[in-house]
């Protein structure tokens, strides 16, 4: 049997079963939390941030926070709304994001949510890294120019054994994420789909397919991000 | 040959939690980890290739090309800087043959920068091959490649000049000196080994924790968490193995202190580390120390062994049925972000030292997901001592909200570098007297993640409530150039140390870095300023200390020393970027139009 407990979203009385993820809970109760990192069913790692909410007035993210009795929660505030833009706005100055060319343009959540938060020019200094498109693999491309090293690949896709695919390499603004030239050697089709499609940006891209869904009917020119829970 | 992977990966029970053992152990019979030994490593230990690249390429001490015979690792620290580090590393290039980050042609010397490796005190510092080389000058450093290359032995070429005290301990044998300027009453007090663990095992473990809250022991690593609440919770948390954990990696630049007290009373921290165990319940121990003080694993081993024999470790330890306790060493592999309590479980688990989402807390899923209690080595004495001498000498020492005694690692600019103990609440005054320092600029308190602290906040104390420290002070005379040498420095130090997990460290690192790197260039602007205090609010978003607190170098100078900054913005119109060099960007037009 479920338990459900009484906590209080941005002043709201809410109900959600206990220990359900603060950011699943914010949604059932029609409060949209911006992630990144995080994907629905594979453990949470708050990494980028940008979930950030206040809890009992402390900032922890809402994608590592299980909801439990009594809990206050603040999920927008001036402040943490613009850590968020600035969350968006660094991961662009970051890294090299060329929408314009991108085969994810459209179903980019990186993409979505800077047109949620009015990003118009990045207010951070652009580091332009050098960084490669990997092609070596004959189903997956990477390219390491729009990925925002959110790990949920690394979470999410395993092989029949059980075992991953991706793994970071190195550490700071070195970061990156390796293919294991084993785990993924038979790789099937759908898996890369699957990964391609929990890829935030088009960093991980299936080979020899592409742009099937034209530029203006895709997910997010369709309708905003955030709009399934804010209706 | 081939068979010393298997024979390693045997000896961990093929246990892929001890990966970086294996990776210690592999490198140091091989010199580096081949694309090979990482495809065999991951063969015999079942786990994906990338994974072990994972791990193996988050240490900085772990090589995946050779670094020659003899990697010389100098340290690039602040305080090395001040005692010419740059004239050393000059000495070693040209005698070397190669630059820094490079091996020498012949494949024998290999140049490599280092963070501050714990030798502050005896600056400039090298490593080679775990033989710690301190007061390097150009002149030895000269000396030492010409030996190295007439085939002298690294240990030979360190000489006999041995340091004080356990330094010269047969199986240590350092010139590394331990500086031991001030004994408190505390740490460097007498100390009777197995006294804490008789008077422990007479007591219940709630007993004992009663003791350590009612004495308000402190965490000594910096936070100041209450120790016997760290261990109640631990003590309560639900499962039959559980762990301790004596952090002793630290990495903070300027600190040494964990250095000394293990050289000379590695007794008493792992008496502390039994008595812990007691009042949790964990058989197991672990002393998680760094891979800088390797040189002193055989002597610690020794000491593990000793104790063992006198019953003070193993099993029915002071005669007490049903306590059995023991330690084993664990050494990182060069990462300052696993000093952090659950980067440093991860990193014991064989793992990239990222630290974990909380909670959980440690106490309750911390190594393997068993209860783990970590504590600083510093803490773990004090334990031993409030057992021995009771609550209220205990409380007798410090100020209200700090009781008992600190040990200071004293660096920079100053007379007498070395290790104090002091009660808290002694002033950075008192302390700069002491010291032997004048003409002081300014004091970086509690290393780069504290505070960097002007003359007019010289009569603050050290204390909890007022300059809360893990320890470290390093002193900046009027001569230096603070933006330049002390927080450029820094800020480099962050940028490389940062795990990359968190966004805005990751990324928040290296713009505060190349803007610092402007201003000391002239270039910077008042909005490059306010940009830094935006920057700050952001990074207290990050999820570990190291995140939160990377842009302090910046910011408290920032707050403390800020005509050094004014003095450097250019002056005009904040409209235009004076970084951009109207020369350099159309120089490709100027050549093609020029010809030939």
């Amino acid at each position: 049997m479920a338990t459900f407990v009484k906590f209080t979203l941005n002043g709201v009385e809410c109900l959600a079963e206990d220990g359900t993820q603060l950011v699943e809970a914010a949604a059932e109760n029609g409060v949209f939390i911006p992630t990144l990192c995080n994907y629905p069913g594979i453990p949470p790692k708050g990494s980028c941030r940008i979930c950030t909410v206040l809890v009992n007035g402390i900032p922890v993210t809402a994608c590592t926070t299980r909801v439990v009795e009594d809990m206050k929660v603040q999920t927008s505030t001036p402040e943490l709304e613009s850590f968020r833009k600035s969350v968006v706005e660094i991961l662009f100055a970051e890294g090299n994001h060329l929408c314009p060319s991108c085969e994810k343009s459209g179903s980019c959540e990186l993409q979505a949510l800077a047109y949620r938060y009015r990003m118009t020019v990045p207010h951070f200094p652009y580091l332009f890294p050098k960084r490669d498109v990997e092609a070596w693999h004959p189903k997956i491309l990477k390219d390491h120019n729009r990925c925002i090293l959110c790990k949920r690949c690394i979470r999410g896709i395993h092989n029949k054994d059980g075992k991953a695919l991706f793994a970071f390499g190195k550490r700071g603004d070195r970061l990156v994420i390796n293919i294991d030239p084993e785990t993924s050697r038979d790789v099937s089709d759908e898996l890369v789909q699957k990964a391609m499609a929990m890829c935030p940006v088009g960093a991980i891209l299936k080979k020899e397919k592409g742009f099937d869904v034209p530029i203006g009917s895709r997910k997010y020119d369709v309708a905003p991000i955030g709009s399934e829970v804010e209706g | 040959m081939g068979n010393t992977i298997t024979d390693v990966i045997k000896q961990y029970g093929g246990d892929e939690t001890r990966l970086m053992d294996i990776l210690i152990d592999i490198q140091a019979a091989q010199g580096y980890l081949s694309d090979s030994a990482i495809t065999q490593i991951a063969r015999a230990l079942g786990i994906p290739q990338v994974d072990v690249e994972q791990t193996v390429s988050f240490y900085h001490f772990f090589a995946r090309e050779p670094r020659g015979k003899y990697a010389i690792y100098l340290n690039d620290s602040v305080v090395a800087e001040f005692n010419d580090r740059a004239g050393v590393a000059k000495a070693l290039e040209e005698a070397a043959g190669c630059s820094f980050g490079q091996v020498s042609p012949d494949g024998l010397i290999g140049l490599f920068p280092t963070a501050c490796i714990g030798m502050s005190d005896q600056e400039p510092a090298a490593l080679i091959n775990e033989v710690v080389f301190p007061r390097m000058t150009p002149a030895k450093a000269r000396a030492l490649v010409a030996g190295l290359k007439a085939g002298q032995a690294v240990a030979d070429l360190a000489g006999t000049d041995f340091g004080e005290g356990q330094n010269a301990h047969p199986l240590i044998r350092s010139t590394v000196r331990n500086n031991i300027r001030l004994r408190g009453d505390m740490v460097f007090d007498r100390y009777e080994p197995g006294a804490a663990l008789r008077r422990a095992v007479s007591m219940s473990s709630r007993e004992i924790i009663a003791m350590v809250k009612a004495a308000s022991v402190r965490g000594r690593g910096g936070a100041g968490f209450p120790t016997g609440m760290k261990w109640e919770f631990a003590r309560k948390a639900p499962g039959d193995v559980k762990y301790i954990f004596c952090n002793a990696d630290e990495g903070e630049p300027g600190t040494f202190k964990d250095r000394v007290i293990l050289t000379e009373l590695p007794g008493l921290v792992f008496e502390g580390m039994a008595v812990a165990g007691y009042a949790v319940g964990a058989r197991h121990g672990i002393l998680y120390i760094r891979n800088e003080y390797r040189y002193l694993r055989p002597y610690l081993e020794s000491v593990l062994t000793g104790m063992r024999e006198q019953n003070l470790l193993g099993a029915y330890i002071a005669g007490k049925a049903g306590f059995n306790f023991d330690i084993k060493i664990q050494f990182g592999a060069g990462a300052y972000v696993c000093g952090e309590e659950s980067a440093l479980i991860e990193s014991a688990e064989g793992k990239r030292g990222e630290p974990r989402d909380r909670p959980p807390f440690p106490v309750e899923k911390g190594y393997l997901q068993k209860p783990t209690v970590v504590n600083n080595v510093e803490t773990l004495c004090s334990v031993v001592q409030v057992l021995v001498k009771g609550v209220d000498w205990y409380n007798s020492l410090g100020t209200p909200e700090s009781k008992g005694t600190k040990v200071l690692s004293v660096s920079g600019d100053c007379d007498k570098p070395g290790i104090y103990e002091i009660a808290w609440g002694f002033s950075v005054n008192d302390i700069l007297k002491m010291v032997g320092a004048r003409d002081v600029q300014a004091v970086q308190v509690g290393g780069p993640s504290g505070a960097c602290i002007a003359p007019a906040e010289f009569s603050r104390t050290l204390a909890y409530e007022d300059l809360a420290t893990g320890g470290s002070l390093i002193i900046i005379g009027a001569h230096r150039d603070l933006l330049k040498d002390v927080v450029l420095n820094f800020a480099r130090f962050f940028r490389e140390e940062s795990c990359g997990s968190c966004v805005p460290c990751r990324a928040l690192t290296v713009m505060a870095q190349r803007v610092m790197e402007q201003i000391v260039a002239g270039k910077g602007t008042p909005t490059d300023l306010a940009r830094f205090v935006e920057w700050a609010s952001i990074m207290k978003k990050n999820r570990c200390g190291l995140g939160q607190t990377a842009l302090n170098p910046i910011i408290t100078t920032l707050r403390n020393f800020k005509p050094l900054y004014d003095r450097r913005i250019a002056v005009g119109d904040d409209r235009f970027m004076p970084t951009f060099d109207l020369a350099a960007a159309v120089r490709d037009y100027d050549e093609a139009v020029k010809g030939p």
